[in-house]
C-alpha cells in the first residue's frame, strides 16, 4: 500500500516534470524541471531497492550533466526560443502521435500485466553498492575498462571542439 | 507491491514525452534534454526489470541465466555514456552557436561549420 502510493505520488512529479519540460520556452525553466525529473526517478529507483542506481543518478545526472547543461546555457546566454513553421508541424502531427504511441504501450502493458506479476520494496539489501561492485568488477570487468576509453576519448573530444580556432 | 506494468508504464510516458520533445523543441540544448529524458525512461525499465527478476526468479526461462543485478550494471553504462554524451554535445554545441550565433536547430541546416 505504501509502496503504491509511494510509487503514484513520484510518478506524477515525474510525469509533471516532464511536461513542464516540454511546455517552458525558456531552456533554464526547462532543465530545472529535467532536475525535477530525475530527482524523483531516483526516489523511484529507491522504491525498487537500487540504492546504489538511485545515489548515482543523484550525484551523476541530476549533479554533473544538469550543471554541465546549467552551465552551458548561461554560457550562451540562451533565450526563449521562438516557434516556427516546424515546430507548428510538430505539435500537431506530435500530440496525437505522441498520445497514441503511449496509449498503445501503456494499453499493452496493463493489458499483459497479469502475466507479469508485481515487484515489491525488497528487504534484501540487493541492490547496494557491495554487489552490484562485485558484478561490475568480476564479470563486467572488461567494458568496465573500455567505458574508461571511451570516457578519456569523450574529454579530449570535448577538448578540441570547444577550442577556439585561430 | 507494485504491478511491474505500472513502471514500464510510467517509463513508456516518459519516453514518449523524450521523443516529442524532439519533435517539437527548436532549441538545440531543449533537444538535447529530451534526448537525456529518453535514457532515464529506458533505465527505469532496466532497474524495474532488475528488481522483477530478482523477486520472481522462477517467471524465468528454463535455460536463460539472468543475473538480476546486471539491470543495474547496464544502468550504471548507460550513464557513463550519457555522460560522455553530454559531454561531447554541448561542446558541438558551443561550436555551433560560436560560427553561427543561434541556438535555433531551423537555422542550423549546414554541416560544414
Amino acid at each position: 500500500m505504501v509502496h503504491q502510493v509511494l510509487f503514484i505520488v513520484f510518478g506524477l512529479i515525474c510525469v509533471a516534470g516532464a511536461v513542464n519540460l516540454l511546455v517552458q520556452r525558456h531552456p533554464i525553466n526547462s532543465a530545472l524541471s529535467l532536475v525535477v525529473v530525475m530527482a524523483s526517478l531516483a526516489l523511484i529507483y529507491l522504491l525498487l531497492g537500487a540504492e546504489f542506481v538511485a545515489a548515482i543518478q543523484v550525484i551523476v545526472y541530476a549533479g554533473a550533466i544538469m550543471v554541465l547543461f546549467v552551465f552551458v546555457i548561461m554560457l550562451l546566454n540562451a533565450g526563449s526560443e521562438e516557434r516556427t513553421r516546424g515546430s507548428r508541424i510538430a505539435l500537431f502531427v506530435g500530440v496525437p502521435g505522441v498520445a497514441a504511441l503511449a496509449g498503445i504501450v501503456a494499453w499493452l502493458l496493463v493489458h499483459s500485466g497479469g502475466q507479469l506479476g508485481g515487484v515489491t520494496i525488497s528487504s534484501s539489501n540487493f541492490g547496494e553498492t557491495h554487489n552490484v561492485a562485485r558484478l561490475l568488477f568480476r564479470d563486467f570487468l572488461l567494458p568496465f575498462e573500455v567505458t574508461s576509453v571511451l570516457i578519456l576519448i569523450a574529454i579530449m573530444g570535448a577538448v578540441v571542439l570547444g577550442r577556439r580556432e585561430n | 507491491m507494485v504491478p511491474l506494468s505500472w513502471y514500464l508504464v510510467l517509463s513508456a510516458i516518459l519516453f514518449s514525452l523524450g521523443v516529442f520533445g524532439f519533435l517539437l523543441k527548436r532549441n538545440i540544448i531543449t533537444i538535447f534534454m529530451s534526448i537525456e529524458l529518453m535514457l532515464n525512461a529506458v533505465n527505469l525499465s532496466f532497474v524495474a526489470f532488475a528488481n522483477f527478476w530478482h523477486s520472481h526468479p522462477a517467471k524465468l526461462a528454463s535455460g536463460v541465466d539472468v543475473v538480476p543485478l546486471s539491470g543495474h550494471v547496464f544502468v550504471f553504462f548507460v550513464m557513463v555514456v550519457a555522460a560522455a554524451e553530454a559531454a561531447v554535445g554541448l561542446a558541438i554545441i558551443i561550436a555551433v552557436f560560436r560560427t553561427r550565433e543561434t541556438l535555433n536547430v531551423d537555422q542550423v541546416n549546414l554541416l560544414k561549420l
